[in-house]
């Protein structure tokens, strides 16, 4: 295996895209490079997660990535959990404050969180002492898919700067979105978000997006078009009038797709909505759809963002397992300013 | 006879908008002269006099907007603890809210409301009823009784009255008694899921947003009713630059129709929320810059005539969890007085208004006593310091919770001495002449510990 890059995350945490520069998410896909041609080659099994327990706690049901986790977790020989909290302690009247405590008397080193509520990742990395990546948290944040996406992009692509990113659909609801806008625009890609103005959210151009209402246009010339679930569970009320009228207009199809790129990208986070926010036959096109690609590389840049997490607990030389802080300054959002 | 007499104090009447030096004597719970020289030559016998040393004596605050949680949240505050915070805060009266466990939406409970509040603390507290049944937006409550059983108005206070039929009645059956009807501007369907103010932070956060717009399209149709109708209105909390336009405007064509703003509305923005910090989780939400100077404005301009607490505690497990599950509010009554004063000192408001807005204005609107500093008028008064400062240090305040954005702020103007009908409730003044009487009961009253 190539030497992996010398590089460290700015915190003992992965919570979001913030706080990570060109040359800090360069090096994170740098490293998931070595991480994929180690796993198309089937190569011995690594040792970097020798003696760590990574805890997959999952407020809300994911196989995709948690399972993934799981694989990038078990490929550098780490031990695995996997706690599906889905609710069920949360209705026996235990808060996230109650699991951390929970959760740091196990001696966990790193836990990969998702849950529905945005923020509430980080309000539970401030009350523990081991590592947390954000699996996802509300509409907020989903690094490792922003990540992978990335990664995915330039192995096909060469390169992100310069590119042109097409977004489309549910993005009011996305953490995939903000994360990938962030993401994106700081290694100098050019971000479009495409969407009916009820699934954009409110100052979206302010994250650097420029933002279309036209599929037609919103796909004109770029190199990649990511399509977004339609999260139907998140909205209340309707946001779109049909399914049918979603499709006709924001629906990606090959007519629409003909606007793009000769060469464009489709990419999904996954779970698709087959005949909502895509077209099977777009979707299944294998010379133009890296869906399946994304699932691979999502294995790839997880292992290296659990290797990097762990490293910095290396850095950390027995990381206080005692002193967690519950007073009132350590607020949700865990070190906010006051 | 009790006697009680201030010397040397500058003393403010925000009503008539007097401000000279000179004494006061309180006789008999009630202001009996002020003036110049009053205090030459031997005190009366039994007269405590307090040198005020040139410090303001104004009336004490008249706070429109205080949630107690009593009944049903005692964990989260009392009247008894609140009352200590109002005291340590200048405030000596209190228009609570009725969102307590039950609702305060009949007379019995108003009167039990009432009672605890006699037994709990020396604050004058006065509840609202509830406009409907239970607060949900229906039915009517029985306005005339509970105005009867000492009822300051009517609000279904953190609810929106939604229904444009059932607001129609309430201010249309209110006129019956000249009845206040203080509404919550929001639009719950434009306001529902939202859990800070829409906008760039709100997207980057990945929390729904609350437009805005929801608090001046429900303001805009309450004005248009007003004017239907011929009732008393009071908008509260406003937190935006429209709504403020949008009084502005009802007041120049002479509705009937009067406001008020909490101090975070005019302190801070909705930059505060930070990284999901809870404790700046507030209904209606912290807005903007622009939102921020616009209330500033409408205080300066008179458009907004009061400014109230908005006293909501949260105990803890209200606030550490995630911000869309943390319940809105923070505390005010002991930061009240002294972030009003924080706008006089950076010259957007005058000393007079700020304690017009503070004292005079609501107890006008609610029809309470105190408010005034003349001769006559019930000896509920607050001596405080303008000149000297404080940090707020959420350990030492009075309420049972902690849930202040302004932990270790350093705010102007401290709060020397609170009385009430001509007894001193709270004292921080170590160089008072005499120490404090007429502790309160239940051992509710602040101590001279002060901050």
């Amino acid at each position: 295996m190539t030497a992996p890059p010398d590089i460290r995350l700015p915190s003992r945490h992965l919570l979001g895209i913030d706080g990570l520069d060109e040359r800090t998410i360069t090096g994170i896909l740098d490293l998931s490079a070595i991480y994929f041609t180690h796993n198309r080659e089937r190569g011995p099994k690594l040792k970097q997660l020798s003696g760590r327990t990574v805890m997959n706690l999952f407020f809300e049901s994911s196989t995709r990535t948690r399972t993934s986790f799981e694989i990038a977790a078990k490929r550098l020989g780490g031990d695995v959990v996997n706690m599906n909290v889905a609710a069920s302690s949360i209705k026996k009247g235990e808060t996230l404050i109650d699991t951390a405590m929970t959760l740091n008397a196990m001696y966990a080193d790193v836990l990969v969180v998702r849950h529905p509520d945005s923020g509430a990742v980080s309000l539970l990395s401030d009350k523990v002492n081991c590592a947390v990546i954000n699996g996802g948290d509300g509409s907020h944040a989903h690094p490792t898919q922003a990540l992978l996406d990335a990664f995915t992009i330039r192995h096909r692509k060469g390169r992100i700067a310069g590119l042109t990113v097409a977004i489309c659909g549910d993005v009011a609801h996305s953490r995939v979105a903000r994360s990938n806008i962030q993401l994106l625009t700081t290694m100098g890609a050019r971000v479009r978000v495409v969407a009916p103005p009820t699934l954009l959210p409110a100052g979206v151009e302010g994250l650097g997006a420029d933002v279309y209402h036209d599929m037609r246009e919103g796909l004109s010339d770029c190199d990649i078009v990511m399509m977004l679930r339609l999260q139907a569970e998140r909205m209340r009320g309707a946001f779109v009038p049909s399914i049918r009228e979603y499709f006709h207009y924001f629906g990606l199809d090959r007519e629409k797709l003909a606007f793009a790129r000769p060469d464009a990208l489709i990419m999904h986070p996954g779970p698709m909505n087959r005949g909502i926010e895509i077209d099977s036959v777009v979707a299944d096109d294998i010379g133009r759809s890296v869906i399946a690609e994304q699932v691979e590389t999502g294995v790839a840049v997880r292992m290296a963002c659990l290797d990097l997490v762990t490293r910095s607990l290396h850095n950390q030389s027995g990381h206080n397992q005692s002193g967690h802080n519950q007073s009132r300054h350590d607020q949700p959002g865990g070190g906010a300013a006051p | 006879m009790s006697r009680l007499a201030f010397r040397n104090a500058r003393l403010i009447d925000p009503a008539s908008g007097t401000d000279q030096t000179g004494d006061l004597i309180v006789e008999n719970g009630v202001i009996r002269d002020m003036g110049l020289n009053l205090l030459d030559g031997a005190a009366a016998d039994g007269c405590q006099v307090v040198e005020a040393a040139g410090r303001i004596l104004a009336p004490g605050l008249v706070d429109m907007r205080v949630a107690l949680r009593e009944p049903g949240d005692a964990h989260k505050e009392t009247i008894a603890s609140a009352g200590a915070a109002a005291l340590a805060g200048g405030v000596t009266a209190m228009a609570c809210l009725p969102n307590t466990d039950p609702v305060i939406d009949d007379p019995s409970l108003l009167s039990y409301v009432l009672s605890r509040a006699r037994e709990s603390t020396p604050v004058r507290v006065t509840p609202y009823g509830t406009v409907t049944k239970n607060a949900d937006g229906r039915e009517m409550t029985e306005m005339g009784l509970m105005l009867a059983a000492g009822a300051a108005g009517f609000t279904d206070g953190t609810r929106a009255v939604a229904d444009s039929l059932v607001m129609r009645r309430a201010l249309s059956y209110g006129r019956t008694y000249d009845a206040l009807i203080l509404q919550h501007p929001e639009d719950p369907a434009l306001a529902d899921e939202g859990h800070m103010n829409e906008g760039l932070t709100a997207t980057r956060l990945g929390l729904t947003g609350i437009p805005a717009a929801a608090e001046v399209i429900l303001l805009e149709r309450d004005l248009r009713l007003v004017a239907l109708t011929g009732g008393r209105y009071h908008a509260a909390h406003l937190s935006t630059a429209a709504a403020v336009a949008a009084v502005r405007q009802a007041k120049a064509q002479g509705l009937a129709v009067t406001c008020d703003t909490a101090p975070h509305y005019f302190t801070l923005t909705e930059d505060a929320v930070g990284e999901y910090r809870t404790f700046a989780k507030v209904s209606p939400p912290l807005r903007g810059e622009a939102d921020r100077l616009a209330i500033i404005a409408g205080l300066a301009d008179g458009t907004i005539d009061a400014i109230a607490s908005d006293h909501a505690p949260q105990d803890p497990d209200s606030k550490r969890v995630p911000f869309a599950i943390a319940e809105p509010g923070i505390l005010g009554l002991e930061t009240l007085l002294s972030l009003s004063l924080a706008l006089v000192r950076d010259g957007h408001l005058s000393l007079t208004a700020a304690l017009a807005a503070l004292s005079s204005h609501p107890a006008r609107i609610l029809g309470l006593p105190g408010g005034r500093l003349t001769r006559g008028q019930p000896a509920d008064l607050v001596l405080f310091d303008p000149d000297t400062s404080w940090r707020v240090d959420p350990d030492r305040l009075h309420s049972k919770t902690q849930n202040t954005p302004f932990e270790d702020w350093e705010l102007p103007g401290t709060v020397a001495m609170t009385a009430i009908a001509g007894n001193v409730h709270f004292n921080a003044d170590a160089a008072a002449d005499a120490p404090a009487t007429g502790a309160s009961r239940d051992g509710a009253a602040a101590t001279a510990a002060g901050r």
